[in-house]
């Protein structure tokens, strides 16, 4: 009963036996998710980077990378190249709402985390700035590759870009009156050489976890006006 | 303020702490008059439930006054005088909008964590988990109650903080427990545990029809206020409760059974003790004694209805036996703020006074004391109410 000296979560821990669920797997995966998470898209440098030592392999090391043209999209992410990241959620909203929402693309920042901020610099081209290591932010360019009216919208990051990647939204009734399933696929080529070093910290973190928070946010702000929050209650002495 | 805080496994304190503050615009400050020691709170004490943090005040059934509104609520007025569900609903989400509110989606600022666990992500909860969002409770003087303008609801002056405290969880959860059995005229039911939600499922089973209710504990005094309501009791201890069950129902079964228990169960069978040496041995996480009896007792094509709660992974559940005798089960975080107006409804009515399951009415300061004479069974503890305003010399 109440006799045992270890704390519940251990003891579930070691109960569920190695599966993904540790007490240190959970705290570490909050304290990640502190820090402060990547955004979407076209976007993501902090993301592009965080995933870079997964996919290192694939590329051979950094040296391959850096010999290609960066800001070619197509070769970068043709094919099976690059980071794949294929996630969705259902959101209790006409397809249209969502697809307006999102196709401003300046309100992004209030659902992905890492966005500092996304101006439109002509009909179809945005520049970006996201939130780097050591307060510093990266910025570039991205223009709208297609564009269906409440169905579909996608991107990919022009020449010379520091961040090669390219992605897509679209938005589907779901059946049933159930809403509208919002589906991202994403893909971007991890940065290398110094970019990759100087944000080497943030190396390891799972994109799609990211891009699962950003959208989980989207349908928070979408369906309950509001994201859900205890940052500021009270706590007791710790 | 003052609030009772976990700091660890038996370990429960009462500190001062900031005041509350308005976080979100739907939020509301609440001014607590009255709060009580939940069941569901000692698997906390126990340290059954992962994911606390030494600090996270505690605390998930509670009443009290309007003092401070967000300004994106426009339901709640300072001043109103309300009991405070204790699942955190957003009303926008498709589980919201079909009365699913312990399932809604979008109140867990951990989702993630719930996930992991459970493949999807379950309501906000008050003072319980990091994994149902970490929320602090409302064991205290004040409290910041997210969503307020969906789940709160207001109570007439005329009925006191005791009659309509429990509409927050205990007397929806009994309650739901036993709706969720279907009841049909003639119903014999069974309620496994008689804790303050097996005492609000009972009668919830009489006023829904049941014909005859079976209350089974080992506690005297919670047989005997099983007793008053018009049940049948059994001490697990001195009776075996599945002969008795069989004897009793003329070798049918009863037509629904209810484990009121959940997580911690204990028992006087072997299966009870092999258990329990689990859990100590990380085996497994939940002691499903009455779940097993509940299953094994039930009459075929019955219902399992389960109000007490489990959280990981069970061990020797005889899932052959409730498939061969064709079972139903239903289950789940209570749906509170479905069950708000209509229990409102019957206590006003004189139908229903939960306030009867109160033995212990104390001051905040008096709560570590509290936690651990309810769990022990102590001083014919049942229920405690805390009056966090009360002033202690």
């Amino acid at each position: 009963m109440s006799e045992m000296n270890v704390g519940g979560a251990e003891r579930w821990a070691s109960a569920i036996g190695g599966a993904a669920l540790t007490v240190y797997g959970l705290k570490r995966l909050k304290d990640e998710r502190s820090v402060p998470g990547a955004m979407l898209t076209a976007a993501g440098s902090a993301l592009i980077v965080r995933s870079a030592r997964r996919f290192r392999p694939a590329y051979a090391g950094a040296g391959i990378t850096t010999v290609r043209d960066r800001s070619n999209t197509r070769e970068r992410l043709g094919g099976s190249r690059g980071v794949r990241v294929d996630t969705a959620v259902t959101i209790n909203r006409r397809a249209i709402e969502l697809y307006e929402f999102w196709r401003r693309l300046d309100q992004l920042p209030r659902f992905m985390d890492h966005l500092v901020s996304v101006t439109c610099i002509g009909p179809r081209v945005s520049h970006w700035v996201a939130k780097a290591p050591a307060g510093r932010t990266v910025e570039w360019n991205a223009e709208i590759i297609n564009d269906l009216r409440g169905e579909l919208i996608a991107w990919r990051t022009l020449e010379n870009s520091a961040v090669v990647s390219a992605g897509s939204v679209s938005f589907k009734s779901a059946p049933g009156g159930r809403g509208t399933e919002v589906r991202v696929h994403l893909q971007y080529d991890p940065p290398a050489g110094k970019a990759g070093a100087t944000v080497a910290w943030l190396l390891g973190y799972d994109p799609s976890q990211t891009i699962r928070e950003d959208l989980r946010r989207l349908k928070q702000l979408m369906e309950a006006g509001e994201l859900p929050t205890t940052l500021g209650q009270p706590r007791g002495e710790s | 303020m003052k609030a009772v805080v976990w700091h660890g496994t038996n370990d429960v304190r009462v500190e001062r702490v900031p005041d509350p503050k308005i976080l979100n615009p739907r939020d509301a400050i609440i001014r607590v008059t009255t709060t009580a020691i939940c069941g569901s709170d000692l698997h906390l004490l126990n340290g059954f439930i992962p994911t606390m943090q030494a600090g996270d005040i505690l605390g998930h059934e509670f009443m009290g006054e309007v003092v401070e509104v967000g300004k994106g609520n426009t339901k709640l007025k300072v001043g109103d005088r309300v009991v405070v569900p204790f699942t955190i609903a957003c009303g926008g989400c498709f589980f919201c909008e079909r009365q699913l509110w312990s399932l809604c989606d979008n109140t867990n600022p951990n989702a993630w964590m719930a996930e992991k666990l459970y493949g999807y992500t379950t309501s906000g909860l008050f003072g319980y988990s990091h994994m149902t969002g970490g929320y602090a409770g409302g064991q205290a003087q004040y409290v910041r109650v997210p969503c307020a303008d969906i789940g709160p609801i207001k109570v007439p002056s005329a009925l006191p903080d005791e009659q309509v405290l429990f509409l927050s969880d205990i007397l929806p959860t009994g309650y739901m427990a036993a709706e969720n059995c279907e009841i049909q005229p003639g119903d014999v039911v069974a309620v496994w545990g008689c804790g303050p939600v097996g005492q609000m499922t009972i009668r919830s089973a009489f006023l829904l029809g049941a014909a005859r209710v079976f209350a089974i504990d080992d506690v005297p005094e919670r047989l005997r206020m099983a007793l008053g309501a018009g049940a049948e009791t059994i001490n697990f201890e001195e009776t075996d409760v599945f002969e008795h069950l069989k004897v009793e129902t003329g070798g049918r079964g009863p037509d629904a059974c209810i484990d009121a228990v959940g997580l911690e169960a204990h028992g006087a069978t072997l299966d009870a003790y092999v258990d329990k040496v689990k859990a100590a041995a990380f085996l497994a996480t939940d002691r499903p004694n009455a779940l097993r009896q509940a299953i094994h007792a039930c009459r075929k094509g019955g219902v399992v209805s389960v109000p007490g709660v489990y959280g990981g992974l069970l061990d020797k559940v005889p899932l052959g036996a409730a498939f061969q005798k064709g079972l139903r089960f239903r289950m789940g975080q209570t749906h509170v703020i479905k069950y708000l107006k209509p229990l409102l409804d019957r206590i006003e009515r004189g139908e229903i006074d939960p306030s009867f399951v109160i033995t212990h009415r104390l001051p905040i300061d008096a709560a570590p004391a509290a936690y651990k004479a309810f769990r022990d069974k102590q001083d014919g503890c049942i229920k405690v109410v805390l009056k966090p305003q009360a002033t202690v010399h």
